[in-house]
């Protein structure tokens, strides 16, 4: 079952959309005003380092927080008043957000059922053999390793085919092959999906998407689109912004 | 997704993972006869005292053995950070704690139903005259136990003193619970008028139906962030 | 508090602000009330001077119930509305309880020992205070190991709101407990007005207001230290950042 999707001019081509997003932990201000866009179809690559928000600002933007001040939209709509709209989102954290003492068929089942799929069982099925572990789907998640977990994690994320697809680091811990595998399969879902990603990886970063923003000290200190796209370019911006060799 | 959809999916889960590792069941049954055994250490009740004890022996056991049961019940969403997970989807938080309130009531169940026995072969009391009164009383008083104690379990998993914390904010908030229910099971053994017993089972009907409510009302704001 | 002249000379310009006029009137009453307490009020047929503790008791214990109803509203309020002011207010609040049940369950027992020879009696009064003063513990101690600042705060308020609505249970329980099993020392009632002589009434009555305005002086100079405390350390903070973000290109300053 679909969210209903407005369509209201500009806003329209808007997947996502967060607006003066300020979040405050205490006296501690994490975000401090952060206005970003996302087209429809079009992948966002967020650089920064550690503690520029980057975890915070997706938590917002995926409803797991709130912000203390700014507007989160998707698709026009506010999903942090809106509960059902969480459909159009899928996350992917560095926590795999899969049951151990499951088997990775059931932590499919368990999940595409709680998001109202009504073919959750075609669905799990499909999506297994889409990251590749068909053979695998019996076992518990505990057998599994990092790269075949990491694989199940977005297998999770996209079982119930959400619009907007938003990965938190996605790489750590990755090893090279893994990391490819990964890669491959996010290019599979270019354009037909919205997809933010957040990652140290410059390279990775850049090769997925089609626009990049860089986050320091909770602001957008840097954003472009498809000129000064290229690594380099990327990496001596990043380096200024945040004072130090990337 | 219904509602009532849901909450069966999230108990089918719990229910799923308990029977494979049959963890939390197992330990909170040992610690309930250990527990049990200590007290009649401590109070070595002729048959005479054991009437009159063994109410209280029985709710401080049940007390302390759903603190094990609670804690772990949260502990197991810990280890991938799925309580997130849960908050991702698109249903009200309440129904997390309803199914989760379901779960850790069915083992708190399963643990009196291994324990009634035992207390009464240990105790030296017949319990099976009075069963349908007292199976009433600790349904009515678990039902109590656990509707504030999952709360305060989803509190207490997210801080650093968790397995302190969740005795030290359950005890004195069912209060009411344990006062009623041992008053009412002393009823009961003693055969008293129904008319007796009766303010206690009233006032576990009303805990019951307050906390639940409030439980599921407030949930949202313990787990947000 | 001013220190400099300079900035006596500006606080005695501006006049009595309404804290100073509330703890002026409260100390004011509250020498009439122990006066009152100690020299008005008659002596009490059973007990003699000893019972005069009870113009100290109930105060404090009316003061302990009234700062959990504001710990109530204050834990709803931030709830609802996630305004730190509100969180604040409930961590005075309980802070104060604190004090004031403690007093009122010391000077219960003091009470009782004179009155029935024992420190301690399962009275369904007293043990609903000593229920509210545990319940007080425990929501300062899940403020100081709840986690991290906003986190602990939800916590407390959450616990301020599930306690409160229990006291009533707890009550009621303890009363029923009590009703089975008397207890062998009858309590006579103290409640407002009930068999009291007018002169014992009155000075009850000026202890409590005494002790009412105390606790509204009270409330409001630890609300107003915590939120100086709250700014202080919002300003280090930002002095923090600012220092690192000195010299950076083109960054965006958000809209505050």
């Amino acid at each position: 079952m679909r969210a209903y999707i407005p369509s209201r001019g500009a806003v329209w081509v808007q997947a996502l959309a967060v607006r003066d997003i300020t979040k405050s932990f205490g006296p501690v201000r994490a975000l401090r005003g952060v206005t970003l866009t996302v087209a429809r179809g079009e992948a966002l690559a967020i650089f920064g380092p550690n503690g520029a928000g980057k975890t915070t600002l997706l938590k917002i933007a995926s409803t797991l927080m709130r912000p203390s001040s700014g507007q989160v939209l998707l698709f026009g709509a506010n999903p942090h008043e809106a509960p059902h709209l969480r459909r159009l989102i899928g996350l992917v954290s560095h926590h795999s957000y899969l049951y151990p003492g499951l088997t990775g068929l059931e932590n499919l089942l368990f999940t595409a059922r709680l998001y109202g799929c009504s073919d959750a069982g075609a669905r799990a099925e499909a999506m297994l053999a889409a990251v590749g572990l068909s053979g695998r789907g019996g076992d518990l998640v505990r057998t599994y390793s990092r790269g075949m977990t990491q694989r199940l994690s977005i297998a999770r994320a996209l079982v119930h085919d959400p619009q907007i697809l938003l990965l938190d680091e996605p790489y750590t811990g990755l090893d090279r092959q893994a990391a490819s595998a990964f890669t491959a399969l996010l290019l599979t879902m270019r354009g037909s999906r919205t997809i933010v990603l957040t990652t140290h990886s410059i390279e990775q970063g850049v090769a997925l998407s089609d626009r990049v923003a860089i986050l320091v000290d909770g602001v957008v200190a840097y954003e472009a689109g498809n000129g000064a796209r290229d690594v380099s370019t990327v990496e001596r911006v990043y380096a200024e912004c945040v004072g130090v060799p990337a | 997704m219904s509602a009532l959809a849901v909450v069966r999916q999230l108990l089918w889960k719990d229910l799923v993972l308990e029977v494979r590792t049959r963890e939390i069941l197992t330990a909170m049954t040992v610690f309930a006869m250990l527990v049990a055994v200590v007290f009649n250490f401590a109070f070595s009740p002729s048959p005479q005292d054991a009437l009159r004890l063994l109410p209280g022996m029985l709710w401080v056991t049940l007390a302390f053995a759903s603190t094990l049961g609670l804690s772990r019940s949260f502990v197991l969403e810990r280890d991938q950070q799925c309580l997130e997970a849960l908050r991702l989807f698109p249903f009200d938080p309440g129904l997390i704690y309803a199914g989760k309130l379901l779960s850790n009531l069915l083992a708190l169940l399963a643990v009196e139903i291994l324990l009634l026995p035992a207390f009464a072969v240990i105790a030296g009391v017949a319990l099976l005259g009075h069963i349908g009164a007292l199976a009433a009383v600790l349904l009515l008083g678990s039902v109590g136990l656990v509707a504030v104690g999952t709360l305060f379990s989803a509190m207490s998993v997210h801080t650093r003193i968790r397995e302190v914390l969740l005795p030290v904010l359950l005890f004195p908030l069912a209060a009411p619970v344990l006062i009623s229910g041992v008053r009412a099971t002393l009823g009961i053994l003693a055969g008293r008028p129904w008319a007796d017993v009766l303010p206690g089972v009233r006032l576990l009907v009303a805990f019951d139906v307050i906390f639940v409510v409030v439980g599921y009302l407030i949930f949202e704001y313990v787990v947000e962030e | 508090m001013a220190t400099t002249l300079t900035e006596r000379r500006s606080e005695a310009a501006r006049g009595a602000d309404w804290r100073e006029i509330v703890i002026w009137a409260g100390t004011a009453l509250g020498v009439a009330g122990m006066y009152m307490a100690i020299l008005y009020a008659p002596e009490e047929a059973t007990m003699s001077h000893a019972q005069r503790i009870f113009y100290v008791h109930v105060p404090s214990a009316w003061v302990g119930f009234l700062a959990f109803g504001v710990v109530f509203a204050a834990s709803v309020g931030f709830l609802w509305t996630r305004r730190r002011s509100f969180d604040l207010a409930a961590h005075a609040s309980t802070e104060i309880g604190v004090v004031f049940t403690t007093l009122a369950i010391a000077s219960g027992a003091v009470w009782g020992k004179s009155a029935w020879g024992t420190w301690w009696t399962w009275d369904p009064r007293l043990t609903t205070t000593f229920m509210l003063w545990f319940i007080y513990v425990v929501s300062l101690m899940v403020r100081a190991y709840g986690g991290s600042g906003g986190q602990s705060a939800r916590f407390a308020a959450v616990l301020g709101i599930v306690g409160f609505l229990d006291i009533p249970l707890i009550h009621l329980s303890v009363v029923w407990w009590r009703s089975m099993h008397p207890l062998p020392v009858v309590v006579s009632s103290e409640g407002f007005g009930s068999g009291l002589p007018p002169e014992m009434l009155y000075a009850l009555l000026v202890n409590v207001a005494a002790f009412t305005l105390l606790y509204v002086a009270l409330f409001s100079i630890r609300r107003a230290q915590m939120g100086a405390q709250d700014a202080i350390a919002a300003q280090r903070d930002d002095d923090r950042r600012s220092t690192i973000r000195r010299g950076l290109p083109g960054i965006q300053e958000g809209s505050r």
